[in-house]
């Protein structure tokens, strides 16, 4: 990719020189263009856009900017003073009747969960404490809102909804990256573990990476005899068996992964088998579906070709004789096995598991249909986020650290086996 | 070799592609200038074919307006992806109450003037003929559809479950339940499985030491639940025996008893009853039409148009009255409706206001305890 080192300690008529040597370099990157713009547009873009989301958050600091203002000399005890207090009820007054409170609301709610309630039912009823101190002829300042406000909700009389109001309004934030690691804001300003029922994200975490890579040891299993004996096929028999591993591979996603419904569940052809040659009786059907053993098979399943189809293209490339050398001087199978072919297909066990791995631990869509609740993933996580909840914010704190993870990994193996090991044939 | 590997690269990194491509849902229809159409979303399946019978074809052989129908599973967050994004593509929304309240706080469905509401057949009053809090600011009321619970009378052969509390009764009936993944009435029918008397649920749900014992109640049954998304899954279920038996809505198990013949019974105990509204979704393109569609789901013909396909009670009385048999299969409907007295022994009103201060905590509360 370096060029223009040679021009440099230039006489006079090397412009003509510089242009002959930059005139095709330009070409051949013109044609590379359309994918550059392409990727930068819709790969790149969208998410580095969507990682900023994960730490910069306007959306309270711009709806209540007099609020905040106000906020700013709070101590955070107690409660802040009047013009706070006239502040925000200026603020929610407006926003209530210009109907978009709503969404502020959500989001203060995100910082302290209960803040949704706190903030709606008050303004609710402090659009109509002004219109009636209005028509009375009496005072709207901070006093009158003080009074009025800790009536409506004695919570206001805390500091705690003053506290998820200033956190909310904070425009560049940790806080999504806590919560996504399970710890929060304690009341003195540092970092404690979330309350146990909202520890969620970690432990997700974890069960992702070990199916993960489960998943990847299973397809290793099942994949290297296969790969093997499609490489050591007859290229007639080969391609047909190739064909089958390459079949399900242009099936859609869905349709395998429903067609394990059909199979597994508990009226399923599998069950229905069991029951008829008397293995299990009709009250003992096996739970296969909907639960990490669904997971389980279903991704193992969809995933499979992506381990055979590298491990079969670096096994192709070992020639036969290596082996037949091997036991020709007296090894067994085994000790030929471990000792000659096995560290051979070492670069494509190495690719097809890195592929298998990566690809893995970002599924959500079979880990949704056949997962039930105990087989759900982290990416399900970031799929209820962007769907349901549209926390975008945790959602790309959450993507943020599993492609950090990924990131993490793919460097670890490439110190430890180094990347230019991996071989796909 | 090289092209052989480059090959299987090529597979490997076109399938990528594939698995990465989720087929969008609720595309906009398409871009016919000349034919005028609007997009009504609903929860689909049997309940979205009575609305068109009901009502979309009726409104469209008056109007020309086209119906355009799309699915979803509830819920705001659609609606509010597409109006913070500009990109409004839906114009009309079924949702409940709590989620039209809420929805119209954000500013993100239209307010409907209360004098778009038609007269009943007789000349009814619409304020006088409408059922108690059926109309809200942005949310026109079209039915009362209930959450019951429901078992396949071929699958649990022994004594009936007659009660709420036999639902989360393992010893005496065991075998997986059917739920939906959603805080909305599970949260209440826990509590009433509980003892709480239903004047109390949502007192006790309010506090924390409340919310610990729904989530205890539930936790009873939690390794034994299969959760489902859309309505249609249920009766499905059921049907399948992959659950003994599952919540509801009332009239997916309706559907599945008359037109499929299932032996399905609903259990009428601890039934909580919640409001049907049709909203508008803020910055329609199309708001014309779309008033006009709303203004014609009101008419107490339209509700007993849907109410003679699907068990779900009209919002009107007028149209109570218009309402006898199903219209394929000539079954009473006024037995299987949620509002029938002989149903409502035991009955809980979904209190919206409520659910529209708190359900978007009781949401993430539900996801968190569900994760664990």
């Amino acid at each position: 990719m370096t060029s223009q080192e040679s021009p440099s300690v230039s006489q006079p008529p090397a412009r003509p020189l510089w242009r002959r040597a930059l005139g095709p370099r330009l070409r051949a990157a013109g044609l590379a263009l359309p994918l550059v713009a392409f990727v930068t547009v819709t790969f790149l873009g969208p998410m580095l856009s969507l990682l900023t989301k994960s730490f910069y958050d306007p959306e309270v600091a711009d709806a209540l900017p007099e609020t905040m203002a106000a906020l700013r000399n709070w101590d955070g005890q107690g409660t802040p003073s009047d013009e706070a207090f006239a502040a925000v009820a200026r603020e929610f007054v407006a926003a209530r009747t210009e109907r978009n409170l709503g969404r502020t609301a959500n989001r203060v709610n995100r910082v302290a969960s209960g803040m949704r309630s706190v903030i709606m039912g008050s303004s609710r009823e402090m659009v109509e404490a002004r219109a009636a101190a209005e028509a009375a002829g009496a005072a709207t300042d901070g006093a009158f809102w003080r009074e009025t406000m800790v009536a409506i909700d004695s919570r206001w009389a805390g500091p705690e909804p003053w506290r998820a109001l200033e956190a909310a309004g904070q425009r560049f934030t940790a806080r999504h990256y806590l919560k996504a690691l399970d710890f929060e804001r304690g009341p003195d300003g540092g970092y404690v573990r979330a309350a146990e029922v909202w520890r969620i994200y970690v432990p997700l975490f974890w069960r992702t990476f070990l199916v993960s890579l489960g998943v990847t040891l299973l397809c290793l299993v099942i994949g290297y005899p296969v790969a093997h004996m499609i490489a050591n096929s007859p290229p007639k028999r080969a391609n047909v068996l190739l064909l089958l591993v390459l079949l399900p591979f242009w099936t859609s996603l869905l349709v395998r992964t429903t067609s394990w419904i059909v199979l597994l569940q508990n009226q399923g052809i599998v069950n229905d088998f069991l029951v008829a040659i008397g293995l299990i009786g009709d009250d003992g059907r096996i739970a296969m579906i909907y639960n990490m053993t669904g997971t389980f098979v279903a991704m193992t399943h969809v995933l499979l070709p992506f381990l055979v189809l590298p491990l079969y293209s670096v096994m192709r490339a070992i020639p036969p004789a290596y082996m037949n050398a091997a036991v020709s001087l007296g090894a067994t199978p085994f000790q030929a096995l471990r000792r000659v072919y096995w560290p051979q297909t070492l670069p494509g066990v190495g690719a097809g598991c890195l592929l298998t791995f990566i690809l893995a631990i970002g599924y959500y869509i079979t880990p949704a249909l056949v997962g039930g609740q105990s087989g759900q993933l982290i990416s399900n996580m970031i799929a209820y986020h962007v769907q349901t909840s549209l926390n975008w914010g945790l959602a790309a704190a959450l993507a943020a650290l599993l492609l950090g993870g990924v990131t993490l990994l793919y460097v670890v193996y490439d110190r430890l086996v180094g990347i230019d090991r991996i071989g796909l044939g | 070799m090289k092209s052989s590997g480059a090959v299987v690269l090529g597979v490997v990194l076109v399938a990528g592609c594939r698995l990465a491509a989720e087929p969008p849902s609720g595309s906009p229809p398409g871009g016919d200038v000349e034919e005028r159409s609007i997009t009504a979303v609903s929860y689909g399946g049997s309940y979205a074919r009575a609305c068109v019978k009901g009502y979309h074809e009726p409104f469209t052989a008056e109007t020309g307006v086209r119906v355009h129908v799309a699915d979803f599973m509830g819920g705001l967050a659609q609606v509010r992806a597409q109006v913070e994004a500009g990109a409004v593509h839906w114009d009309v929304v079924d949702l409940n109450v709590a989620e039209t309240v809420n929805g119209c706080d954000e500013g993100v469905l239209e307010l409907i003037d209360p004098a778009i509401l038609p007269p009943g057949p007789n000349g009814e009053l619409p304020e006088d003929d409408f059922l108690p809090e059926m109309n809200t600011e942005c949310g026109v009321g079209t039915l009362l559809f209930s959450t019951i619970y429901a078992y396949n009378r071929d699958v649990l052969t022994g004594p009936p479950p007659t009660r709420l509390a036999d639902f989360f009764d393992l010893e005496r009936f065991p075998g997986r339940r059917g739920l939906r993944r959603s805080p909305e009435a599970i949260l209440e029918m826990a509590l009433m499985a509980d003892g709480v008397p239903k004047e109390r649920v949502y007192d006790v749900l309010s506090t924390p030491e409340g919310l610990e014992r729904v989530f205890r109640k539930l936790d009873t049954i939690k390794d034994q639940v299969v959760w489902w998304d859309t309505s249609a899954q249920a009766p499905q279920l059921l049907a399948d025996g992959e659950v003994v038996m599952t919540t509801a809505a009332n009239g997916r198990i309706f559907n599945a008893q008359v037109l499929e013949k299932q032996p399905f019974v609903i259990v009428w105990d601890g039934q909580v009853l919640n409001r049907g509204q049709l909203a508008i979704v803020a910055g329609t393109p199309r708001l014309d039409d779309a008033i006009r569609f709303v203004r014609h789901a009101a008419r107490a013909e339209s509700m007993a148009g849907v109410g003679r396909y699907i068990a779900y009670s009209p919002a009107r009385y007028s149209a109570e009255k218009l309402i006898d048999r199903h219209f394929e299969t000539g079954t009473e409907m006024w037995p299987h409706m949620p509002t029938n007295p002989a149903n409502m022994k035991n009955y809980l009103m979904t209190d919206w206001q409520w659910w529209a201060d708190h359900g978007d905590e009781m949401l993430e509360r539900f996801t968190a305890w569900l994760a664990r």
